[in-house]
C-alpha cells in the first residue's frame, strides 16, 4: 500500500444570504469535490457547521460568528472560528479539532467523546458537561480563559484543562458547581479554586511528574495555536481535580 | 390556562418538529439618539430559527416624542363591538387627547388579524392622586371585562406592537420603519404550553414596562395568585404575563430597586445565602417575604423602560444571554449573530452571570418619566 500526497484542494464559501441548510451543502459538496480547504466568509448564526464531514484532511475556517451546535457530532475535520462562537460548540463530538480565536458560550462539548476543542478565551455555563472517554477515545478541551457555573458537571471521562488567560483582579477563574457529579476523567485548572465551589464527589491534587508529562505538550500546542507568549506552563500553579469514586451514585438507590 | 372566553386568532403549532426556542434581542442607545426599526427588524430575523411563526412582538420607546405627556394606549380589538364597549369605558374614565388606528400593512404572511387603535389618554385631575395606579387598574379592567378586548401597551412616549407570524413579518404589518426609538427590543415565539394566540405574543407590558422573554414560567400559578391578591389579573394566557406586574408590583408600588427585584425573581440558592457575603442577609429577607414573586423555571428576559434596559436569567442559567457594548448603544441578545447584524464590530462583549440582572441606563433620564422620579427621590 502507498500514500499518496494528498493536494490541498482550496474551496471559498461565502455564506452570506445562504440557510443553514444551503450553506451545510455547499460544504458537503466542496468535501465530495475533493476539497481539503475550506474557507467560509460571512459567516452569521450558520448553524451545524462541519457536522456530517467525515473525510480525512479537511479544514474549516470561518469568518464571522457561526450559530449554535458548531461541529456538532463532529466526526473529523479541523475548524478554525477566527471570531467567538456561540452556545454548543462540539455537542457530542467523536473525532477532529475546533479552535476557537475568541469566546466560547454554554455548553462546549457537551457529551463529548473524542476530538479536541481550544478556546482561546472565555467560555460560558456547562463546559464540557457529560464528556466520556473509553481507551483511545479520550476527549479533550483546553479553555485559554475563565469559565462559568457547571463547569465539568457529571463528568465521565477526557480531560478538560482552563487556563485563567486575562482573568480580572479578584473574579473566580471558574464558577460554581465546578465538577458537580463528576466520576471519571480529570481536570487542571490553573489556579486556586474555593474548595466550596467544587462537587463533593471530587478532591484536589497538586501536579505530579506524570502530569506534567502529560500537559506539556498540550499546553505547547495550545500555545503556538494561539500565539500565546504569556508562560503557561507553570505547574506549581495548577490544581488537579479527581473523582475519588468512579460510581458516586452507586448507593443510591440500593442500600 | 383556564380561561373561559374564546380567544380569535388563535393558531395552534403544526406537528412538524420544530429545533427551536424562544429568540429576544434588544438595544439602548444611552445618548437618546432614536433609529427606526429596521435594525432590530434584521437582527431578529437572523433568529428566525428560534421561532416557529406563531409569535412575534417589538417595543419601542421614544417614539411619540409630540405626545410624550399623554398614556399612549395601544389597544387590540377582536371586532367592533369590543372597541365600542372600550371607547364607551376610555370616554367616560379619561381626558381622551387623541386616538386613531394603529396604521398596518397586511403582508403575505401577515393576512387573518385583529384592529389595532391607539389613544392618548389623560387620566382625569379628580382621580389624579395616583395616575399611574389608575391606569393600571384600567388596563385590568378592560382585559379582564371586556370580550375581544386587549390592552398591547399603555405606558408613556412607548408602544408595544405584536402578533402572530414571525417578528420580521410583523415588523412589516406595522410598518416600524416609521417609528423612531432609542430602547428597541424584540422577541421571536416559539410558545411552549400555551397557544400562540395575537394577545399571547410578546412583549408583556404595564405601564412603560415591557417584557420579552425566552423561556418558561413554571411558577405562573404560584405568581398569578399572589399578584390577584394586589388586584393584578393575568388574561393573556402566556406566562410571561406574571412577570411584568411582578416588575410593577416591586418596583413602583414596593418601591425596591432593579437589583432588588431581580433577586427576588433570581434569587440566590439558600447554600449560596449561607456563604454569608455583603447581600445575604437581603437575599434572606427578599427569599422570606417574596418567596410567591420569585420565578421558577428556565428564562432569559429583557426588561424594557423608559430610563433603561435590563437582562436578567435564571439562577442556573438555563436560557442563552449575551451582552455587547459599542459606543453609546448596549445590546443583549439570545444570540452574538444577531446583534453582529447591527453591529459588525463590538467594543465588548460579555456573558452575564446567571440570576445577576444587567442594568443599562440612559445617560439622562426623561423626567417625564413616573419611575425616573421614583428613583429619583428614593
Amino acid at each position: 500500500m502507498t500514500i499518496e500526497a494528498v493536494e490541498i484542494q482550496h474551496v471559498e464559501i461565502s455564506a452570506e444570504g445562504l440557510s443553514f441548510r444551503a450553506l451545510n451543502e455547499a460544504i458537503r459538496d466542496a468535501v465530495r469535490d475533493g476539497a481539503t480547504d475550506i474557507v467560509l466568509t460571512d459567516v452569521l448564526g450558520h448553524r451545524y457547521i462541519g457536522t456530517g464531514i467525515t473525510a480525512p484532511g479537511v479544514t474549516i475556517h470561518i469568518h464571522g460568528v457561526p450559530g449554535e451546535d458548531l461541529a456538532a457530532f463532529a466526526d473529523g475535520p479541523r475548524i478554525v472560528v477566527h471570531n467567538n462562537a456561540q452556545d454548543g460548540v462540539g455537542n457530542t463530538m467523536n473525532d477532529g479539532r475546533i479552535e476557537v480565536h475568541g469566546k466560547a458560550g454554554d455548553v462546549v462539548g457537551y457529551g463529548m467523546r473524542g476530538g479536541r476543542i481550544y478556546v482561546k478565551s472565555d467560555v460560558g455555563y456547562r463546559v464540557g458537561i457529560h464528556m466520556k472517554g473509553f481507551k483511545e477515545k479520550q476527549p479533550l478541551i483546553v479553555t485559554g480563559g475563565c469559565a462559568g457555573n457547571f463547569y465539568g458537571e457529571y463528568m465521565a471521562g477526557g480531560c478538560q484543562i482552563l487556563l485563567g488567560i486575562g482573568r480580572k483582579e479578584g473574579a473566580p477563574i471558574v464558577g460554581s458547581y465546578c465538577a458537580t457529579g463528576m466520576h471519571g476523567g480529570i481536570m487542571y485548572i490553573r489556579g486556586e479554586i474555593d474548595p466550596w465551589r467544587l462537587g463533593k464527589e471530587v478532591k484536589t491534587f497538586s501536579l505530579d511528574a506524570s502530569d506534567r508529562e502529560f500537559l506539556r505538550p498540550i499546553l505547547e500546542d495550545f500555545a503556538t495555536t494561539f500565539e500565546i507568549t504569556e508562560t503557561i506552563g507553570d505547574f506549581d500553579h495548577f490544581t488537579k481535580i479527581a473523582p475519588v469514586s468512579t460510581r458516586p451514585y452507586g448507593r443510591l438507590y440500593v442500600y | 390556562m383556564n380561561s373561559s372566553r374564546q380567544h380569535h386568532f388563535v393558531r395552534r403549532p403544526h406537528d412538524e418538529k420544530d429545533m427551536s426556542a424562544c429568540g429576544i434581542i434588544g438595544f439602548i442607545n444611552r445618548d437618546g439618539s432614536r433609529v427606526n426599526g429596521a435594525p432590530i427588524r434584521a437582527a431578529i430575523a437572523n433568529m428566525r430559527l428560534r421561532g416557529n411563526g406563531l409569535g412575534g412582538g417589538f417595543a419601542a420607546y421614544g417614539i411619540y416624542p409630540e405626545r410624550a405627556d399623554a398614556y399612549a394606549l395601544h389597544l387590540m380589538y377582536d371586532d367592533d363591538n369590543a372597541a365600542a364597549e372600550t371607547e364607551q369605558l376610555l370616554r367616560s374614565r379619561l381626558e381622551i387627547e387623541h386616538a386613531e388606528p394603529i396604521p398596518v400593512r397586511p403582508t403575505k404572511t401577515v393576512t387573518d388579524h385583529p384592529d389595532f387603535k391607539r389613544y392618548f389618554v389623560h387620566v382625569k385631575d379628580a382621580v389624579a392622586t395616583d395616575p399611574d395606579e389608575y391606569m393600571v387598574r384600567l388596563v385590568m379592567e378592560i382585559n379582564a371585562a371586556i370580550d375581544g378586548a386587549y390592552v398591547v401597551s399603555s405606558g408613556k412616549n412607548m408602544g408595544a406592537f405584536k402578533g402572530v407570524g414571525f417578528p420580521e413579518d410583523l415588523a412589516d404589518f406595522f410598518g416600524l420603519e416609521d417609528y423612531a426609538a432609542y430602547i428597541w427590543t424584540a422577541h421571536n415565539r416559539f410558545p411552549t404550553n400555551t397557544p400562540g394566540w395575537w394577545g399571547g405574543a410578546h412583549p408583556f407590558t404595564i405601564l412603560d414596562w415591557s417584557i420579552v422573554h425566552n423561556g418558561e414560567i413554571s411558577s405562573y400559578g404560584t405568581n398569578r395568585r399572589y399578584l390577584e391578591s394586589f388586584g393584578y389579573h393575568c388574561t393573556l394566557q402566556t406566562d410571561t404575563e406574571v412577570v411584568a406586574y411582578i416588575f410593577d408590583l416591586l418596583v413602583r408600588r414596593h418601591g425596591l430597586s432593579f437589583e432588588e427585584a431581580a433577586m427576588v425573581m433570581s434569587p440566590p440558592l439558600w447554600s449560596e445565602i449561607d456563604l454569608g457575603g455583603d447581600m445575604a442577609e437581603t437575599a434572606r429577607k427578599l427569599r422570606m417575604v417574596y418567596g410567591a414573586a420569585s420565578l421558577n423555571g428556565p428564562f432569559a428576559f429583557l426588561f424594557g423602560f423608559s430610563g433603561g434596559l435590563i437582562g436578567l436569567n435564571d439562577r442556573v442559567k438555563l436560557r442563552p444571554l449575551v451582552v455587547a457594548e459599542k459606543d453609546d448603544t448596549v445590546f443583549m441578545s439570545s444570540e452574538e449573530s444577531a446583534i453582529r447584524v447591527i453591529s459588525p464590530d463590538l467594543d465588548s462583549l460579555t456573558y452575564p452571570v446567571a440570576g445577576q440582572p444587567v442594568i443599562v441606563r440612559t445617560y439622562n433620564t426623561s423626567p417625564t418619566n413616573a419611575v425616573a422620579q421614583k428613583e429619583v427621590a428614593a
